[in-house]
Formats: structure tokens, C-alpha cells, sequence
């Protein structure tokens, strides 16, 4: 399990909060809080049959055109089957009686459909308000006294004192003090965060837990519009707004609808003149199985399912557009620490000075570093350990009644003092002036060795030994492993990567062709971001981008994705559009493949669906007009039973596909980076020819079922 | 089907393959951004015609613009020919004395040329005066073509402009269309079919006396014109009643076949001229392949079946014989052969021309089902001039929209993303047929009075119905006849549905090119949806079956498959 980078690595503090990346691949999805049913667990699907039950009001039907159809279809048909029954044949009886019975499964399947996505992040809510317990806030009155009062008293701007062991009534800014926060109810990682006034680390999220010290925060965010509430109202989708694309399918597949509601009507007027006029209950059948009902069953559940799946990854988007703008981005702005490499320089490199050897250099580096625990010196040990095999243990007899010269930041130095040995490690011109101040004087080779590093983009680190320069150590920025593979994953999808970097042009430049990233911007300030971000937009491209300062919020509002880490300032959450519970900015990535599945679910399920049709149209067109022109026998390429039991699979077909596409439509199609002419060829193949050929294989199939039940 | 009729179609694929692009290069330079090439004296007659109508040719217009000048000169053309055809008997330039048209005919006939569709209830020989033919008919023919390669260019400009509150200027495209396309062109294939001996002039009907000793009056008139344009415009207005049929508008072998040559021409080079235009050559290419691709199919299928002997014959014992080793002859000169007559149905109806060398009603019922089909398809393959590439294109839309959102990404088309604006529009553009088509036949196989126009019974009669509908709806013009239609209910219900057809379609059209031309153009990369393959052209050519299939499979299986099938028992 991946630890993530909780905090940002540009602050001093950072350094020892810092948990070194031991895997290379971004952020494996967790699963959120509540443990998920399956999605055909039977008191789930229990529970989600009565909401669907409950969503067939026509006033709710309504939002959802095509099955509103559907339904008054349904309505019609079952009206006019109540009408006939008496003067109808038995068999005629059967037969009207089954469709209308399919028919109104169809739209219950539809709703079910809904309903279980819907569920399946109502759980997740559930989990969540369990946490958002009415608790005691501790307000600062304005002449400094503080008073108890409950959370929803709370007002916008008001003061509170949270102290260890209290939970953080709502959202707020540390404008005083610094305490490790347990934000594991929000975001399910247990290790506890810091929180401190001031920077970029100073935003808390009620709900949260105060584990050590004192702060004091300032509300910014009304009771009942915390984070939380926002997070639960999203996860249950009560407030879920159709996306720009979304409405566009909906007026395409509602115009579909109307042509074909056109072409059944006007069918009983050219049927009449045939001489075989059809009755209602065959020509609803037809329309129902015409129109595009799979895709329209199954279009919110894929909305809401999208959502859900960044939701379980921590992600929290304030809108489903932001989850479909990800899907369009093809310029990622990412920032070099944390996401492209560890965060720490390590060492990489013994380079030592004439005379020395490779080996001396890397003991005397070693021990030089046991006093320094930050990870630049803990990877200096470590270098030693893999190239020579050196352990800290062996040297413990050497070591008796060493003193250890601590690392600190005046310093600039580390090292050991033993016997009659001294070693130091440090930069450049700290242990110049040691080595001067010991009598020795430091050899133009090792000036020479500093510069050269220095010119690599990397960081030079002197080691010297009784007055004496043994060599420099090469401390560079370390690319994570198979992020350069992933990159060019994101070209072939054609997405550009930039690293964003505050380094110089130099070391930026040779981090950026290590990584294989596309472009970098070095030197970077929040301006630079900003006109950036404007400059692609303006080329037409979409810009995801990470961020957590607040000088980052005005990129963050300017990036179509605007990523803002959830330890980061009120500012940049409120700017960006998704808010990354984990912190984690390497998972910008798996928001855009989440947000790319769920465009594919939607054009493979919608192509399904209008590919489905020609086979329904070959089981029902015969069936209806056999009887007066027995020569379109042909057609009945099927060779389905007779009329009723082939316009009954059909109708069963389409309503039966709705409930085998749902784990589908929940699910996401499979998704792999690849670029857009083989994902193309791929699921036109699956999606589209499969979407042609299926049904005859179906429909066949339940003509033969409801011939051995004995329904003709 | 013989190895004649084989090579008669190669060779007319060569010369298509040789002529469209040369053509499409020529009209991307007609259209150009930086302005038209071409010999100066077209420029300065061009001016002189702008500073006469007060047009300033620099001057752009937004798509509203653009639409209100297109209906407003749609307007005018119908009243001005309307009033023509009305006033014939008082006008001069009519040797034979012809009467005026009655007001549901005028009105007909006036909507049928000025939309480009030029259905026919009238025989041009004993109708309509020199005049009017000339005056009226010609000119429309010209103009109304223009009118449609104009909204074909807009949306040319809507897709290849970023940013852009405007989509051109209507007059401008509609004078040039003309000035440097249309009669540059015609005057050629005048030439042709004089050669082949169309008949030209302005003299009255010529009485001579036969050899049975009757006497006989046989009209002329200015019809070599009249063809060339006729069929180059993909309107298919015949001069005479029997339309390509008759000997006068198309004599040999030779003119019939540079006849389907000229009608295939323009729609065919429109792609050509869209990829030049647009600036990525293998973007056009992607929709001529769609386009061709169905003409081919369409015409080597109606081939196929015109070349076999009708079912019904074969069911009666009756053998046929033609020339060229058998086929269904019945309504076709033997001058024309039925191969020809077939290749002929099915690219007159695959463009929208609608001019005929041979009775549709005659067609074998498969053929006849091609014929019907290829108008369904909406005019795309290749589809009128203008009218079949900014068809096609909004299909492409359409497809893009639909299949696009499988690479992951929101749909775009040429860099222009497809939102909710453009899928309004075009599920518009999709809905006007099916329901004006749709809609009128349906009422006219339900009342009594129009069931009597009628002629033939059953699923042939249905096919004649749903024909008349669907070739007036999709502007072109062809008649199955067996139809008297030459009544006010025909009449008036043919002339709502023909402007329908037209400007249901073009308003949208523009107004998605306004839409888009206002859009920024994303540039492609890998992620973006390809839509310059082989895969595009198969799923445009998918979606225009599949979205056609759904509409009308019913009533093609109740009329033309009924009846085809039922011929084989």
C-alpha cells in the first residue's frame, strides 16, 4: 500500500512529516469508508426495487424522456388490454397480457438501474453523516472569552478554540497554532496530518479530529454547507445536475425517439391500407423496442456511477461537468515534487577526488551521514549499503565513544568525530570553511566535481575526513520508477504532460528529459501557472492541474480541472473544482481515466442501443405483416416461432438487456490508455457490430424458451 | 448483368475519379478565404452585378444574415415564377399558345424549381410556354443549385473557421456559384449534347405529316440548355414530360451516359472542395468514400435487379430480351437499355436530380426499392449539389457525436466539440423528413378521395404513394407516377413538404455553422477522434443506414420488399 505525500515538501516542517514513496504506481484506488454490497446483494437489491418502484411517478419519470414513453406506453397498452380482454381469443389474451407486462418491466429495470447506483453511493453516505455528530464547539467571544455552544450555532467568521481529543466542528482556518489532525473520517488514511497556521496546510475539515496541541480556526463555511455535507449530498447524488454532455445525448436520443414514435404511428395508417391493421399492443412493443430504451435506462446510472468511482478515490468533484471536463484535458500541469519524483534529493553518485578511493569515499560519507536523519542523509547511508555493502553495524566498534555531530540547518553539516578521525559531510562551502578552519585546504578537483554536479541540475555534497576533501556526493531528484512509461501512456492518449517546477531552467530541464515529460515550466511562480494555463486554453486545449497554496488558486480557477489537494488552503479548495481528500497530486491521472471511462460507457452503451434495433426490427416487422404478405417469410431471418411469441422475445430481449448492462454501466467499459483510433476500433467492434449481432443470438434464444414453457 | 454494363460503370468511375477532384480544387478556389482567382473579367462582371444590387462583397454575414437573404431570395424566385406561369398566355415567347397554370399547379411547380427539387405534375411540352421555360424554369435551375452549393460552403466556413461571428456573405456565394461555376459548366455540356444532337431552339411545335398519313406536331425549343444545366444542378426539370427519356433531351448511348456523368459531377468534386477548404485533403476524402461507397452499392444493385427479369413476368411466363443479354425492359427505350436505365435511377435519385431515362414505375420492385432508399437516405450519396454535402456532413456530426464519445473524450468534429447547441440542430434537421414524409403519406393512404389517385394496387400502389413524398421531401423530384397527382391535395401537400424538405434543412444547416464557426478549433492529437479513416467512412455510412433504416424499414417492407418477395412466389 502506497503512503502518500501528505504534505508539501517546500515547507521546513515537511521534511520530517514526509513518508518516503516505497511503491512507484500512483495511488492504487482505496475504498472509501463503508464497505460496498455487491451489486445484486439481496437486501440491496430489496431495498433498491421499492425506490425503484417509488421513481415511477410519472413526475419523476418525466426527467428521463425516453422511458417516460415508456411508460405512458405502457399505460396505454395496458388500458386497452383491460378494454379487449373480454372480447379477445385466449391466446390473444396471453399474449397482450405478457407484453404488457415485460413493458412495465422494461421501465421498472430502468429505474432499478438508477436506483442501485444511487445506492450504492447512499451507503457511502450514510457512512459519512455517521460521522457528522452534533458535537460541542468552544467559540471565542470577542473579548477573547469563550463560550460553549453547539455546532449548528456556529456563523460564518466565528472563532473557535479545538483542543487535543475534540472534534473540529466544521470547516475552517488555523489562524492560530499547529496540532496533528486525524483526518481519517473524511479521507480513510489513519496516519494522522499536520495542521498549522499560516502556509499552505492551514485549512481543517470538520468532522475531523484534533489528536495533539491547540488551534484556534475561523469558520468558513455556513453549518450545513461543510465539506461533509457537500460530500454527502454529492456521494447520494441528491442534487445531481445533468452534464453539458449528457444533455446533448438526451436531445439526440429524445429527437431518435420522436422519428421512430413517427414511423410506428404512421405505420397503422400504411398497415390499414395493406389490408393488416395492427392493435396498440403490437405497435407499443414495436415503439418500445425501437426507441432507444437501453441507453436511456441506463444514462443517469452511468452519470452517477462516474461519480462514485472518483468518490472512491477520494476525489471530490463539485460538479459531474468537472468529471467530463477530465475526460476532455489534454494538457496535464504537474508538479514536480511528489508527483514526478520522491520529493527528496538522494544520493545517486560517489565521485571521489584523485587518490581516494571509490570505497573510502563511501564509508566516510556513510558516517559522516548516521547524525543525519533527513532523507537526503538516510539515502546517502543507503547508497553506501547498495553499491558496497556497507553496514552502520560493522563500524559500531570504531564508533565507541564516537560523538555524533548532528545535521541542523546553521550548519549545514554532518558528521562523527572518533578516535582521532574526524568526517564530515555537508555543502560546498561549509565544509570549505571547515576544512580550512581544521588546516587543510580544499583541491581544485573537488571545486571542479562540485561545479560539475551543480551544472547536472543536481545537488553536490562535500565529504571530507580530517581535514582532507575525499570527494563529493551527487544528490539529485530522484524520478519515480515507471513514471517516464506513463507518460508516454498519456501521449499515445494524447495527453500532454508539463512538470511544474521551482528549480532552475537546468536542473528542471534535466529532470523533465529523465521523467519523458512533454514540456516543464521552470522557475515557476503562480503568474507563470496562470498564463500558461491561458495560453494552452487559448490553443483550444483543457488544462488539468494540481494545487494546494493559495497563490494557486488563480490557476486552480483557471484550469478546466483544477485538482486542489485537501491539505491545502481554503483558498485553492475553493478555486479548484475537484478537492483530493488524499493529497495525493500523481492521482490527476486516474481522474482523467475516470473521467474518459465514463465518456466511453456512455458512447459504447449508446451506439449498443441504436445498433440493437435492426435485429428487433427483423423479429417484428414479419411477425406484424406475415399474415397479409406471407411472402416476407425471408425476413424472418430468425426463423422466430410465430408473430406472438417473436414480438414477446423482443420486447423480453429489450427489457432483459437493461438489467445485464447495469454492473456494466456501473462498472465502466474497460479502459486502457491506448490512443483514440484503437479504442475506437475496439469497442466499435465489441459495442457495435457485438451490438447488431447479440440480439438476434437473444431474442432466438427466448423465442425458443417461450416455446418450451409452452407460450405461443 | 454483362461485362458491358461492367465496363460502362468502370469507365464511369475513371472519369469521376479524375474529374471530382480536379473540380473540387477548382471550387475551393471559388470559395476561398483570400478571395476567388480566375480571369478578371468574371471579377469585373461580378462587381459590376454587386454595385448594382448594392452588395458590398467584402461584407460578411452571421448565419441569421445569411439565412434571412437565402429566404428572402427563396421568397421572391417562388413569386416571380409563380406570377410567370400565371401570366404565360399574356406573356410573349409562347408559339403554341399554351394557357396559364392553374394556381395549385403554379404554386407547385414554382415551389418544386426555385427548392431544387423539380417534381413535375405538368408535361413541359403541352404546359409551359418558351418563355416561362427560359425565363422561369432555366434560371431557377441555376439558381436554386446555387442556393445550395452556397449553404454547403457556409458550413464548410462554420467548420473551418475559429472563432468566427460570421459564415460568409449568401449573395456573394450564390453570383459565384453561378457566374464561375454552374455556367462555365453548362455551356460545356450544352456543346456535348448538341453534339449528340439535343435539339435547340425557339421555333414552334414542327407538324409533319407520318408515313401513315397522319400528321403529326412535334415541339422543340430551347432544351440543350435547359439539359445540361438540368442535370448538372442536380434538378432533373425535364423539358419535355418524359424527362432523359425522350429523344430530344438525351438521343444516343453517348449523351445518356455523359448525362449521369454531369449529375454525378458537382456533388461528387463538393467533398474535394470541403477537405481543400478545411485545409485537411483526407477529411474530404473520408466523406466521398461514404458518399461512393453507397452510390456504388445503390447503383450496382438496382443494376443487378433491372438486369433480371421482373418477378412478376417471370411469374407469368413472360421471357424478355434485350440487346444485352436479358433484363426488364418494360418502360425502357431500348436506345437506353436497362443497365443504363438502372445506373441512371440510382445515381438520379442517389443525387437529389431526379431526372429519369426510364419509368421508375417500371422498375423491378428491388430496383425500384433502391431508387426509393437512395432518396430516403436524405440526398447524401452523393446527394444534391450543396444539398448533399452539407447533408453528409451533419451526419458526420451525428456519427461523431454517437461513436466519438467511445475514444473518451466529449464528442468534436474537426476540432469543433459537438455540444448540446449542435445535437438540437441536427436532431431537428433529422426530424423534419420522417415527420413532413411520413406525416403527408400516411394522410394519403387514409383519405378516401386521394386512395383514388391511386393506380395500382397493394404494396405497388403504397410504393407510389410513399415515393411521390419521399422524392418531393428530399428535393428530387423523380416520380414513380402511377400517381394522378395533379390534384389540389397532391399539389398543395407536395409543395408544403418540397419547401419543408428544403428549408427545414438548410435553416439548421446554417445555423450549426454559425454555431461552430463560433467555436475555437482544438487541435488533434492522438486522443482526438479520428475522422479521416476508412473506420469514419464505415460508421458514417453505418449511421446513415441504420438512422434511414429505422425510419423507414416499416414501409419499404409493406411496399417495395413486399412486393419483390412476393414475385418470387
Amino acid at each position: 500500500m502506497p503512503k502518500n505525500t501528505q504534505l508539501n515538501i517546500s515547507h521546513p516542517k515537511a521534511l520530517e512529516m514526509t513518508k518516503t514513496e516505497t511503491s512507484t504506481t500512483p495511488a492504487t484506488p482505496r475504498r472509501n469508508v463503508a464497505a460496498r454490497g455487491g451489486i445484486f446483494e439481496m437486501a440491496q437489491v430489496k431495498r433498491n426495487l421499492v425506490v425503484a418502484l417509488a421513481k415511477l411517478h410519472p413526475r419523476t419519470m418525466y426527467h428521463n424522456p425516453v422511458m417516460f414513453v415508456v411508460e405512458v406506453g405502457t399505460a396505454f397498452t395496458a388500458v386497452v388490454f383491460a378494454i379487449d380482454f373480454g372480447s379477445s381469443s385466449n391466446s390473444t389474451n396471453l399474449f397482450s397480457g405478457l407484453v404488457v407486462l415485460w413493458l412495465f418491466a422494461t421501465i421498472v429495470f430502468a429505474n432499478f438501474a438508477e436506483a442501485t447506483a444511487e445506492g450504492r453511493g447512499k451507503a457511502q453516505a450514510d457512512a459519512l453523516r455517521r460521522t457528522r455528530t452534533s458535537t460541542v464547539a468552544h467559540r471565542i467571544r470577542a473579548d477573547g472569552s469563550i463560550e460553549e455552544t453547539a455546532t449548528e450555532n456556529l456563523g460564518y467568521g466565528d472563532l473557535c478554540l479545538v483542543s487535543a481529543g475534540d472534534t473540529i466542528p466544521c470547516d475552517g482556518e488555523i489562524i492560530k497554532g499547529i496540532a496533528s489532525v486525524d483526518e481519517s473520517a473524511i479521507t480513510g488514511e489513519s496516519a494522522p496530518v499536520i495542521r498549522e497556521s499560516g502556509g499552505d496546510r492551514s485549512s481543517v475539515t470538520g468532522g475531523t479530529k484534533v489528536i495533539s496541541d491547540e488551534i484556534t480556526i475561523r469558520v468558513s463555511a455556513k453549518p450545513g454547507e461543510s465539506f461533509l455535507d457537500r460530500m454527502i449530498s454529492l456521494v447520494e447524488g441528491a442534487d445531481r445536475q445533468k452534464t453539458p454532455n449528457e444533455i446533448a445525448l438526451n436531445i439526440l436520443l429524445v429527437g431518435l425517439t420522436i422519428i421512430l414514435l413517427l414511423t410506428t404511428v404512421t405505420l397503422q395508417p400504411f398497415a390499414i391500407y395493406s389490408g393488416s391493421p395492427q392493435s396498440v399492443v403490437v405497435l407499443v412493443a414495436l415503439l418500445v423496442c425501437l426507441i432507444p430504451t437501453t441507453i436511456g435506462a441506463l444514462l443517469s446510472a452511468i452519470g452517477i456511477a462516474g461519480m462514485d468511482r472518483l468518490v472512491s478515490r477520494n476525489v471530490l468533484a463539485t460538479s459531474g461537468r468537472a468529471v467530463e471536463a477530465a475526460g476532455d484535458c489534454s494538457t496535464l500541469l504537474l508538479d514536480k515534487t511528489g508527483t514526478i519524483t520522491y520529493g527528496n534529493r538522494r544520493a545517486t553518485e560517489f565521485l571521489p577526488v584523485a587518490g581516494v578511493p571509490s570505497r573510502d569515499l563511501a564509508e566516510a560519507a556513510m558516517l559522516a551521514s548516521i547524525a543525519d536523519e533527513t532523507p537526503e542523509g538516510r539515502s546517502i547511508v543507503e547508497l553506501a549499503q547498495r553499491t558496497y555493502g556497507l553496514e552502520v553495524e560493522n563500524f559500531d566498534g570504531q564508533l565507541q565513544g564516537a560523538t555524533l555531530v548532528n545535521f541542523s540547518a546553521t550548519t549545514r553539516m554532518s558528521g562523527v568525530d572518533y578516535h582521532t578521525s574526524k568526517v564530515r559531510k555537508g555543502a560546498g562551502d561549509a565544509i570549505s570553511s571547515w576544512v580550512i578552519s581544521q588546516g587543510g585546504t580544499v583541491n581544485a578537483e573537488a571545486l571542479e566535481a562540485v561545479h560539475q554536479v551543480a551544472t547536472q541540475g543536481g545537488t553536490p555534497l562535500v565529504v571530507a575526513a580530517n581535514a582532507k576533501v575525499l570527494g563529493v556526493i551527487h544528490l539529485k531528484d530522484v524520478v519515480k520508477e515507471g513514471m517516464a512509461a506513463r507518460f508516454a501512456e498519456l501521449r499515445a492518449m494524447g495527453i500532454k504532460t508539463v512538470m511544474v517546477t521551482g528549480d532552475n531552467p537546468v536542473t528542471a530541464a534535466t529532470i523533465a528529459a529523465e521523467a519523458g515529460v512533454d514540456d516543464f515550466i521552470a522557475e515557476a511562480t503562480p503568474e507563470q501557472k496562470l498564463s500558461y494555463i491561458r495560453a494552452r486554453q487559448t490553443g483550444g486545449s483543457l488544462v488539468a492541474m494540481t494545487g494546494d497554496g493559495t497563490n494557486d488558486a488563480p490557476a486552480l480557477a483557471q484550469a478546466d480541472v483544477g485538482v486542489a489537494m485537501n491539505s491545502g488552503t481554503q483558498a485553492a479548495k475553493e478555486a479548484g473544482n475537484m478537492v483530493d481528500l488524499d493529497s495525493d497530486p500523481t492521482k490527476l491521472i486516474e481522474i482523467v481515466a475516470i473521467g474518459k471511462q465514463l465518456l466511453i460507457t456512455r458512447g459504447s452503451l449508446t451506439t449498443f442501443s441504436i445498433a440493437n434495433d435492426v435485429a428487433k426490427y427483423f423479429a417484428i416487422i414479419p411477425a406484424m405483416f406475415q399474415g397479409v404478405f406471407p411472402a416476407l417469410a425471408p425476413l424472418n431471418v430468425m426463423h422466430l416461432t410465430n408473430p406472438h411469441s417473436a414480438i414477446l422475445a423482443a420486447v423480453i430481449f429489450n427489457a432483459l438487456i437493461i438489467l445485464a448492462l447495469i454492473p456494466l454501466a456501473l462498472r465502466g467499459v474497460h479502459f486502457r490508455s491506448a490512443s483514440a483510433s484503437s479504442i475506437l476500433r475496439r469497442n466499435m467492434a465489441i459495442y457495435g457490430l457485438g451490438g447488431v449481432a447479440l440480439p438476434f443470438i437473444g431474442i432466438k434464444a427466448i423465442d425458443i424458451v417461450l416455446g418450451l414453457v409452452g407460450i405461443r | 448483368m454483362t461485362t458491358s454494363d461492367f465496363v460502362g460503370l468502370g469507365i464511369l468511375i475513371v472519369l469521376l475519379a479524375i474529374f471530382a477532384p480536379l473540380l473540387g480544387r477548382y471550387i475551393a478556389t471559388v470559395f476561398a478565404e483570400t478571395g476567388p482567382g480566375g480571369p478578371r473579367f468574371i471579377a469585373r462582371l461580378e462587381s459590376r452585378l454587386f454595385a448594382l444590387a448594392g452588395i458590398d462583397e467584402h461584407s460578411e454575414q452571421t448565419w441569421r444574415a445569411y439565412a434571412i437573404s437565402l429566404l428572402a431570395f427563396s421568397s421572391l424566385s417562388v413569386l416571380f415564377l409563380y406570377g410567370l406561369e400565371r401570366l404565360q398566355s399574356l406573356l410573349p415567347g409562347n408559339p403554341l399558345k399554351l394557357s396559364a397554370l392553374s394556381p395549385a399547379l403554379a404554386i407547385n411547380t414554382a415551389v418544386s424549381f426555385v427548392t431544387n427539387t423539380n417534381w413535375q405534375n405538368y408535361s413541359g411540352e403541352s404546359t409551359m410556354a418558351i418563355a416561362t421555360q427560359m425565363a422561369g424554369l432555366a434560371v431557377q435551375n441555376f439558381v436554386s443549385a446555387a442556393v445550395g452549393i452556397a449553404v454547403a460552403i457556409a458550413l464548410v466556413r462554420g467548420l473551418a473557421r475559429s472563432r468566427s461571428r460570421t459564415i460568409g456573405n449568401f449573395w456573394v456565394d450564390l453570383t459565384r456559384s453561378i457566374t464561375r461555376l454552374l455556367i462555365p459548366l453548362a455551356v460545356l455540356f450544352t456543346l456535348l449534347l448538341v453534339s449528340q444532337g439535343v435539339v435547340e431552339n425557339l421555333t414552334a411545335a414542327k407538324c409533319v405529316s407520318t408515313i401513315a398519313g397522319g400528321r403529326q406536331c412535334i415541339p422543340g425549343g430551347p432544351v440543350a440548355t435547359q439539359e445540361a444545366i438540368k442535370l448538372l444542378g442536380t434538378n432533373g426539370g425535364g423539358y419535355f414530360g418524359a424527362n432523359s427519356a425522350h429523344p430530344f433531351e438525351n438521343p444516343t448511348a453517348l449523351s445518356n451516359f455523359a448525362e449521369i456523368f454531369a449529375l454525378l459531377l458537382i456533388p461528387f468534386s463538393l467533398p474535394f472542395a470541403f477537405g481543400r477548404m478545411i485545409g485537411r485533403r483526407r477529411q474530404g476524402l473520408a466523406i466521398f468514400f461514404a458518399m461512393f461507397i453507397l452510390w456504388f452499392a445503390s447503383a450496382t444493385a438496382a443494376m443487378y435487379f433491372q438486369t433480371k427479369v421482373a418477378p412478376l413476368n417471370q411469374h407469368v411466363g413472360v421471357a424478355v430480351a434485350s440487346k444485352s443479354g436479358g433484363g426488364n425492359l418494360e418502360g425502357t427505350d431500348l436506345r437506353v437499355d436497362p443497365a443504363a436505365c438502372a445506373l441512371f435511377a440510382a445515381s438520379t435519385t442517389g443525387t437529389s436530380t431526379g431526372a429519369t431515362a426510364c419509368a421508375h414505375d417500371s422498375l423491378t420492385p428491388a430496383a425500384g426499392g433502391v431508387a426509393l432508399f437512395n432518396m430516403m437516405l436524405g440526398e447524401v450519396d452523393p446527394g444534391g449539389v450543396g444539398s448533399g454535402l452539407y447533408g453528409m456532413l451533419i451526419f458526420a456530426i451525428v456519427s461523431v457525436f454517437i461513436a466519438g464519445l467511445m475514444v473518451g473524450r466529449t464528442p468534436e468534429y474537426l476540432g469543433k466539440k459537438i455540444q448540446a447547441a449542435e445535437m438540437k440542430l441536427a436532431s431537428i434537421y433529422l426530424l423534419i423528413l420522417p415527420i413532413s414524409v411520413l406525416v403527408a403519406a400516411a394522410v394519403a393512404v387514409l383519405l378516401p378521395t386521394t386512395r383514388a389517385a391511386i393506380l395500382n394496387p397493394g404494396s405497388h400502389g403504397l410504393s407510389e404513394v410513399i415515393y411521390s413524398f419521399v422524392s418531393t421531401g428530399n428535393n428530387n423530384g423523380s416520380a414513380f407516377a402511377g400517381l394522378s397527382s395533379n390534384t389540389d391535395f397532391y399539389n398543395i401537400t407536395e409543395a408544403i413538404v418540397m419547401a419543408i424538405g428544403r428549408y427545414g434543412l438548410m435553416i439548421p444547416a446554417l445555423a450549426i455553422a454559425g454555431s461552430l464557426g463560433a467555436k475555437a478549433v482544438i487541435p488533434a492529437g492522438e486522443g482526438t477522434f479520428p475522422t479521416d479513416t476508412p473506420l469514419f467512412s464505415a460508421i458514417l455510412i453505418g449511421v446513415v443506414v441504420l438512422l434511414v433504416g429505422l425510419t423507414y424499414f416499416p414501409v419499404m417492407a409493406l411496399g417495395p420488399i413486399a412486393e419483390h418477395l412476393t414475385g418470387h412466389f
